[in-house]
């Protein structure tokens, strides 16, 4: 699954986007930022106060335990701050 | 109905003259323009950087604006928001509404920039004298987006 980070979300990574093979008992949004977490310190420290970090599926916006369903895309970044 | 997202500074006056050009049943039309302020959200600052997520800034952008038209008896709309390297002074964002009554056009402005600053994928990054920082939202923002959802439009 391709996945974006943006803001700090990306500093913090390091990347502004990725492709990652995600396991089958992944199912949700929470459960992608469970998995990254495990994937090393970069995303720990990214996701360390994940209640924060906000998501997007299809470049929609959706709560952490939304399916993944069929999305093709998933973005993290911290709340907006434009206007 | 229209979104754009640019690098480039935006007319405000040039905007809203060719929003209703040729037109004869607009009777108001209101625009609100945000500017980079020297005195930022994180102290004294000298420019920021305004981060976007390309695509869905602008699809966000146009449901917003979208619930607006279903909201109020609009007869046009335009938001404009700049990325990018930005400096004070300079304008940031630019939100027209157009209506047959002032009301209408007032309000559904207000709704749009207080939506806009909550759900619209951009991030600025103050630079002041520790260098670069992230703008951290704001609780008062949510609350006025908030306020429309008890309040019919």
């Amino acid at each position: 699954m391709k996945i974006r980070y943006f803001a700090w979300v990306r500093e913090r990574v390091g990347r502004g986007e990725e492709e990652i093979a995600l396991p089958e008992t992944v199912k949700t949004v929470a459960d992608v930022v469970a998995f990254l977490k495990t994937q090393g310190a970069e995303y720990e420290t990214a996701f360390e106060n994940e209640k924060i970090v906000r998501a997007a599926l299809d470049r929609v916006h959706v709560k952490s335990d939304t399916p993944l369903a069929n999305a093709g895309e998933i973005a993290f970044f911290p709340p907006m701050t434009g206007g | 109905m229209a979104v754009r997202i640019q690098r480039e500074p935006f007319d405000a006056g040039a905007e809203i003259e060719r929003l209703t050009r040729g037109r004869t049943d607009v009777g108001a039309a209101v625009s609100f323009t945000g500017l980079c302020r020297a005195d930022g959200e994180t102290g004294t600052i000298s420019a920021m950087e305004l981060e976007h997520f390309p695509g869905m800034a602008e699809e966000e952008l146009l449901r917003i604006e979208a619930e607006a038209h279903a909201r109020w008896p609009l007869l046009g709309s335009l938001i404009v928001h700049r990325h990018g390297r930005l400096v004070p002074g300079d304008p940031i964002v630019l939100v027209v509404t157009l209506s047959a009554h002032r009301q209408a056009a007032f309000e559904a402005a207000n709704f749009l920039m207080d939506y806009l600053k909550t759900s619209a994928p951009f991030w600025k990054k103050e630079d002041n004298v520790h260098g670069g920082e992230w703008v951290a939202a704001k609780a008062s923002d949510d609350g006025a987006r908030d306020r429309w959802t008890t309040k019919s439009g």
